[in-house]
């Protein structure tokens, strides 16, 4: 009897007829466009044609096809069971298969009858569909992403971690001016490493492996990336790659049979029953069509005037939004009107576009109008500022201020959701009071509609127009764009139609700006009356209505809104203008060339990559951190910074090379070291051995480790630790120590405990439990708590290599001698803090309180924020550096983790001081933060202070941050 | 009405004259267990009630009133209770909130205050919130944790344990479809019975009841022939046991033909007992209290065995003694790490190893920081010890969708049915 295998993925779907001999007979592989029912029958058709009448068993397989094989009463096999049964009818002999499909990644490992697959969790891009997007940021198709791949010189470090990610590591990248030929091997190397960190959980791939999966079949450079990484030899791609998990599912078909009429019968009778109602549904944008008739009028009020360019005369004035994946120019007439305006993806290279739009303004531009003023804003202003040697730019933010305020005076609330970005002011007394910026990890914005309308085959144009009709919008919820994937594929598979899934979509933009981005509960409370709107994703008039009828008022929309932030531009460039512009003339654009070179800054150990765009005739460098790395002598390194203070400070602490010791002892700098290093160092040096760190920590650090984290979603501090503890066990040490310590120091009496977050306090048992290459005879990790002497001598006192050598007595002597050297080391942070503060009085500085917990000076986790902050003019204070000097003895939150302790304290001295503010690092996938962060919120802003959060984790994006503390000190300064 | 009271931290107290007019509403979580925290309350003099709103609104207003990245109990727990206080089926001004607070190093220990913000934000800040925790954290006034309450709690969470046990130990096998679910509901109906007996005979373990309960459940006619896959759940408390956090686990893992294990609550009890009196011994403190605890947990498994004796003699699986429990594991995973549900975590997933249910489903919400360590930190371990093991981690979060959820699991079931 024939067999039929028909495996249904995420993208696309396929099936295969065998024969008994499990000889393919025929096969057939399309697109579904997430149309499965429509796309199965089709197939089950195809193979009608060939096998009119035979009878067959038939097995369905894969993510979107479950649904489907329960209702139709067909045999269901797991895609991965599919898969490993296809490979060991091929060979017996595999080691390892690496499957990648459209979303999901996984991994088999055989070992004789013991085989272990693997699927990644539930956020995890590093898939099909990740490439597609990335593809999709370099304006082009996976497939010539392949070729583009084929001629990398470098390899740039990209978070591999999800799509939204990725995406922050590559933007600036682009608009760096690096090279498509680097990048996508990066984005290559990224799908390598995020299937080793997410899958291979201390597992080697090594011997004989087989790459299954449609990026693995198609893309040759992916293949060679994971070859040369993983050091491979013996690597098979199965011939029918793209059918080869359909026909797994036809070689163990043997539950369901039917004819093969039978069987189109009963899908045709499937996709014609009764729709069962989608679960959830949230109501229609628009009741009746004069509803939408009244919001079209309403919103065509509020707009600028456009001027022909060729009747004008008199100065105009140019603004240039280089956002992150657009580009934006107004030229602004003197009484305000539009001449011209220009708005293209700006196609992973920003400079290309801008000289192309410049040089169309110069060639259209009459004799009598002369460029009075040109400014530059969003990511990559200081780029065009540099190449087309502009007036001046702007931190975006106050830009789109400026615009906003043109269409209501009285605006309380700007929100701007652009294609990768949202950011949102609340404006009070006019300046710009709260700035509120996506983090990297909620972004539900206008590059996620797109992506969604094309992956459906419509035009995003289009696909809101549908929205506008929609009955029953379905509720998709509202997290990353990893989750609403499958969401739309729930959503599908319980066959909501196209327009209620845009619509719902549109919902889902909304509430993830309303309820996670802003978090608000009563908007008019929380936003105030006078809400303007704006960002390319505005025009879509579903989101503009869904957020209209979310919050229950009307909204101002301007008919420019893409455009606000070159308009915003335009007009600080009027107000600033004296005469002529300094931009390039037309002739001197037209000599224009630029070229782009890759270099890495060694003047400190921060090594930034750097971008060189050289200009005719002069450098622009990006990357940088400080201005060491652009080659300019400052005094702005003289600034106290408590965060370089304190890496230099706690690296003091070394054994003597030419001491004599009674053994060497392994520390790792990760996580608490970085609190209670000057402790353990004095206690083993008191006991007579050497002290060995870890090297500092890198990316390179990281993936030494990176196969041995369990778990994927853990804080990117504690997945550093692998990374540490294998460079440890390479060094010429006796043991290595690295102790569990749940409590932490008591502070304060009002605190209600002292913990350490369960992450900092147990990660060396999933170290034990982890990493295959320690000796477990040589690693040391008691439980200890440092707040009392006689159980932490006791426990010490357990470890059979510390008791063999010393004595109780001991333990205790060198007890007394740590603490004090902790203590000294506190006091010398108190000390520096003291002076930081004092520095920045008499000199009229600026001061940063950066939040965060003591392992946050190191710069692989901070990504050099402090220096940036530095280079900002500002002085940089730490919380445990002022934490004595305020007590929060009130907080509403359990006060019982004394790195928080420390955080609501020293925020609230912040609040004492007129010239500072407070930055907080967040760490991606740190649940604390969850808590700490609105409390911290809540205690600055009963002070009137600003709350801002930078988010960090693997990504190494200084953009994001840089707008925000930019923003920041503008409206510090009351700059707007 | 009542009037509302402070403490000098600001904290709404529950006042003794809440006591007799307002209804205290339980957050759903254990559905084998919660009913009889009703009856437990009301035999005290209380008015009480479980929450049984799930509706999609719950999702909804949870995500509108916590933190993005706060974890899917605390959302759900937010979420299901506002959603009932705007459903208009309760007085408002006449409710109060009870929860446990676990106290530890783990976040869950802040799901009070979490719940505190989001009611003010949602202008709800007069009603009352009751901390049912074993570290004296937040006292009220007018709910005291008796030796009465203590003593109906304990027999109540065995019952729980019991009926979650027999329930699913033979509803995978039932000829007769729905016949289980009869008796339970039957069952229900006579074990309140015991809640309401003068002080004095709540003391005792009304054991005549458990065999009632055991006896209707042997009744049932089953056919063991089937061979179906055992399938075990652990993970984080709440997504372990409640179907509104995890999608009705226990069920889906039915329909796929599996018979499900999950470890019962009162090893939890017991572990949260011997984590204190371990603290105590290791850290220093009173050792006293330490004395206590070890006596509570003894007093529990004292009275757990003789419903494992039960158990056993009438032919079900008799469930493994905390002390027993304690032991599996112990060289995988320090019993200092007892934060969330720590060490015994990796113990429960020994345990269901040891009687032959290798197949485990591991429950978390997603970015849950103690299943880091006892949870995913552990299987490599588990796995080279065990090489039967076949788990899954499976991370719930409100808009992590079915399929994806469905279809991980699926992958493990498949693995269990080849290894049958």
């Amino acid at each position: 009897m024939l067999q039929v295998g028909i495996d249904i993925g995420s993208t696309t779907i396929k099936c295969v007829v065998i024969d008994e001999d499990a000889t393919i007979l025929y096969k057939d592989y399309m697109r579904h466009k997430s149309s499965i029912t429509n796309s199965f029958t089709k197939l089950v058709k195809g193979i009608q044609d060939v096998f009119n009448g035979q009878r067959m068993h038939v097995n369905v397989t894969g993510s979107a096809g479950i649904f489907l094989a329960t209702d139709i009463g067909l045999q269901f096999t797991q895609e991965v069971i599919s898969a490993t049964t296809a490979l060991r009818h091929e060979h017996d002999d595999f080691d390892v298969c690496i499957e990648l499909g459209g979303e999901d990644a996984k991994i088999i490992f055989f070992d004789g009858n013991n085989i272990e697959q693997r699927m990644n969790g539930t956020c995890a891009g590093g898939t099909g569909a990740f490439i597609d997007q990335m593809a999709t940021l370099l304006d082009t198709d996976s497939a010539n992403l392949n070729e583009l791949a084929k001629d990398y010189e470098k390899i740039y470090p990209i978070a591999s971690r999800c799509g939204v990610f990725a995406k922050s590591d590559i933007q600036p990248l682009l608009n760096q001016g690096a090279n498509h030929h680097d990048i996508a091997a990066s984005i290559y190397q990224a799908i390598v490493n995020q299937t080793i960190a997410g899958l291979s959980q201390g597992r080697r791939i090594t011997g004989k492996v087989a790459f299954l999966g449609g990026p693995l079949t198609f893309a040759s450079e992916l293949r060679k990336r994971f070859v040369e990484f993983l050091d491979l030899d013996d690597v098979y791609v199965p011939e029918h790659g793209e059918v080869f998990v359909a026909y797994g599912a036809a070689l163990s078909a043997n539950e369901t049979e039917y004819t093969i009429d039978e069987l189109v019968d009963r899908v045709e009778a499937y996709e014609h029953r009764e729709h069962k109602t989608v679960k959830k549904t949230l109501g229609a944008l628009f009741e009746t069509t004069a509803d939408h008739a009244a919001f079209v009028a309403r919103h065509e009020r509020a707009s600028v005037p456009e001027r022909s360019l060729e009747d004008y005369v008199g100065p105009a004035y140019l603004g240039i939004d280089a956002g992150s994946t657009t580009t934006k120019l107004v030229l602004l007439s003197e009484d305000n009107a539009i001449l011209h305006y220009y708005y293209s993806s700006n196609k992973g290279n920003p400079v290309d576009v801008v000289k192309q739009a410049l040089h169309d303004i110069y060639e259209r531009l009459p004799a009598k109008v002369d460029i009075a003023g040109a400014y530059s804003t969003g990511y990559g202003e200081a780029l065009i500022r540099e190449a087309f040697q502009l007036d001046g730019s702007e931190v975006e933010t106050i830009c789109h201020y400026r615009a906003a305020s043109f269409f209501n005076p009285d605006v309380d609330f700007i929100i701007d959701i652009g294609g990768q970005d949202m950011k949102c002011f609340k404006i009070a007394d006019n300046t710009i009071r709260s700035i509120i910026l996506n983090e990297a990890c909620s972004s539900g914005c206008g590059s996620f509609l797109e992506t969604f309308s094309t992956s459906l085959g419509y035009p995003i144009r289009d696909f809101a127009e549908l929205a506008l009709d929609a009955r029953q919008p379905v509720d998709l919820g509202s997290r990353c764009t990893v989750f609403m994937n499958s969401g739309v594929k729930q959503a599908q598979a319980e066959d909501a139609t196209t327009a209620d899934i845009s619509a719902g979509l549109a919902y889902s933009v909304v509430k993830n700006a309303l309820y996670k981005v802003i978090r608000t509960v009563d908007v008019r409370r929380d936003l105030g009356e006078h809400i303007v709107v704006q960002g390319g994703t505005f025009y879509n008039d579903a989101v503009l209505r869904a957020f209209e009828r979310e919050i229950g008022m009307n909204v101002v929309r301007p008919n420019i809104a893409g455009l606000m932030g070159a308009f915003g531009a335009a007009l600080l460039a009027k107000e600033s203008a004296r005469g002529k512009s300094t931009m390039l003339s037309a002739s001197e654009l037209a000599a224009f060339t630029y070229r782009t070179r890759q270099a890495v800054c060694r003047k400190c150990s921060n090594y930034c990559g750097l971008t060189i765009n050289l200009f005719n005739n002069k450098t622009h460098i990006s990357g940088n951190r400080c201005d060491k790395g652009a080659g300019i002598v400052s005094d702005k390194d003289d600034l106290p910074n408590l965060y370089l203070y304190k890496y230099d400070r706690l690296m003091e602490y070394q054994s003597n090379p030419n001491g004599t010791y009674i053994g060497t002892v392994g520390i790792p700098m990760v996580l608490n070291m970085y609190e209670n290093l000057p402790f353990w160092w004095t206690f083993f040096n008191e006991l007579g051995y050497r002290v060995v760190y870890s090297d500092r920590s890198s990316k390179d650090l990281y993936e030494l480790g990176q196969g041995t984290i369990p778990s994927d979603t853990a804080c990117y501090p504690a997945k550093l630790v692998h990374g540490h503890i294998e460079n440890l066990i390479q060094k010429d040490i006796d043991y290595l120590f690295y102790p569990n310590m749940p409590f932490n120091f008591i502070e304060k009496d009002y605190r209600d405990n002292e913990y350490n977050c369960p992450v900092v306090a147990f990660y060396p048992e999933v170290i034990k439990a982890n990493v295959e290459e320690l000796d477990l005879k040589t690693f040391y990790s008691p439980y200890v708590s440092l707040n009392k002497k006689e159980p932490f001598v006791k426990q010490l006192h357990a470890v059979p290599r510390i008791r063999k050598l010393v004595s109780k007595r001991q333990l205790r002597a060198a007890y007394d001698v740590a603490m004090e050297a902790y203590l000294k080391y506190r006091y010398d942070v108190f000390e520096e803090g003291e002076r930081a503060l004092e520095y920045a009085k008499a000199n009229g500085k600026h001061i940063i309180l950066l939040a965060g917990r003591p392992y946050h000076v190191d710069p692989e986790i901070n990504h050099g924020i402090p220096k940036l902050l530095q280079q900002l003019d500002t002085v940089v204070i730490s919380e445990d550096s002022v934490n004595f000097k305020a007590d929060q003895d009130l907080v509403k939150v359990l006060n019982q983790w004394t790195y928080h302790t420390r955080l609501y304290d020293s925020a609230k001295f912040v609040t004492t001081l007129d010239n500072a503010n407070l930055v907080q690092l967040i760490s991606f996938g740190c649940g604390l933060d969850a808590i700490t962060s609105d409390e911290v919120q809540s205690i600055l802003e009963r002070h009137d202070k600003i709350y801002t959060a930078i988010k960090i984790d693997e990504v190494n994006n200084l953009g994001t941050a840089n707008i925000r503390v930019r923003s920041l000190l503008a409206t510090m300064k009351g700059v707007v | 009405m009542a009037k509302l009271t402070y403490d000098d931290t600001g904290r709404l107290l529950f006042t003794e004259e809440m006591k007799h007019e307002y209804k205290i509403l339980i957050p759903a979580m254990a559905p084998y267990h919660f009913e009889y925290f009703v009856h437990i309350l009301k035999s005290e003099g209380y008015d009480a009630e479980v929450l049984s709103n799930n509706s999609f609104d719950v999702i909804h207003e949870g995500m509108k009133y916590s933190h993005n990245d706060i974890c899917v109990p605390a959302m759900l727990v937010i979420g299901q209770f506002i959603d009932a206080m705007k459903s208009g089926r309760y007085d408002v001004h006449k409710v109060a909130l009870i929860i446990t607070q676990t106290g530890g190093g783990c976040r869950a220990s802040n799901y009070v205050s979490l719940i505190r913000k989001a009611f003010a934000k949602a202008g709800y800040d007069f009603i009352p919130i009751i901390s049912v925790n074993a570290v004296g954290l937040e006292k009220n006034p007018g709910f005291k944790i008796t030796a009465n309450i203590l003593m109906k709690l304990i027999t109540g969470l065995a019952m729980g344990d019991l009926l979650m046990q027999l329930y699913n130990e033979v509803a995978p096998y039932e000829i007769n479809e729905g016949d289980t679910e009869r008796v339970y509901q039957d069952v229900n109906r006579f074990l309140d019975e015991y809640f309401y007996k003068p002080p004095w005979k709540v003391f005792y373990h009304p054991q005549k009841l458990f065999e009632r309960v055991v006896k209707r459940f042997r009744e049932i006619p089953v056919d063991r022939s089937i061979k179906k896959p055992k399938v075990g759940i652990v993970g984080e408390i709440y997504v372990k046991y409640s179907p509104l956090g995890n999608n009705d686990l226990e069920r889906l893992l039915r329909q796929e033909g599996c018979e499900v294990i999950t470890p019962n609550i009162l090893d939890f009890f017991q572990y949260t007992f011997d984590s204190s009196r371990h603290d105590i011994l290791k850290y220093g403190g009173r050792k006293i209290v330490a004395m206590t605890y070890r006596f509570f947990i003894w007093f529990i498994e004292y009275r757990r065995n003789k419903v494992r004796k039960l158990l056993k003699k009438n032919g079900f699986r008799p469930f493994t003694s905390y002390y027993e429990l304690r032991e599996m594991g112990h060289d995988m995973l320090d019993h200092a790490m007892h934060v969330g549900e720590g060490w015994l975590l990796t113990a429960e997933m020994i345990e269901l190893i040891s009687i032959g249910a290798p197949n485990i489903v591991c429950t978390q919400p997603f970015g849950c920081l103690p299943n880091h360590i006892a949870g995913k930190g552990m299987f490599k371990k588990i796995k080279n010890a065990y090489p039967e093991s076949n788990i899954v981690a499976i991370d719930y979060d409100t808009s992590a969708t079915e399929i994806n959820q469905l279809n991980r699991i699926k992958l493990m079931i498949a693995n269990a049915r080849r290894n049958l």
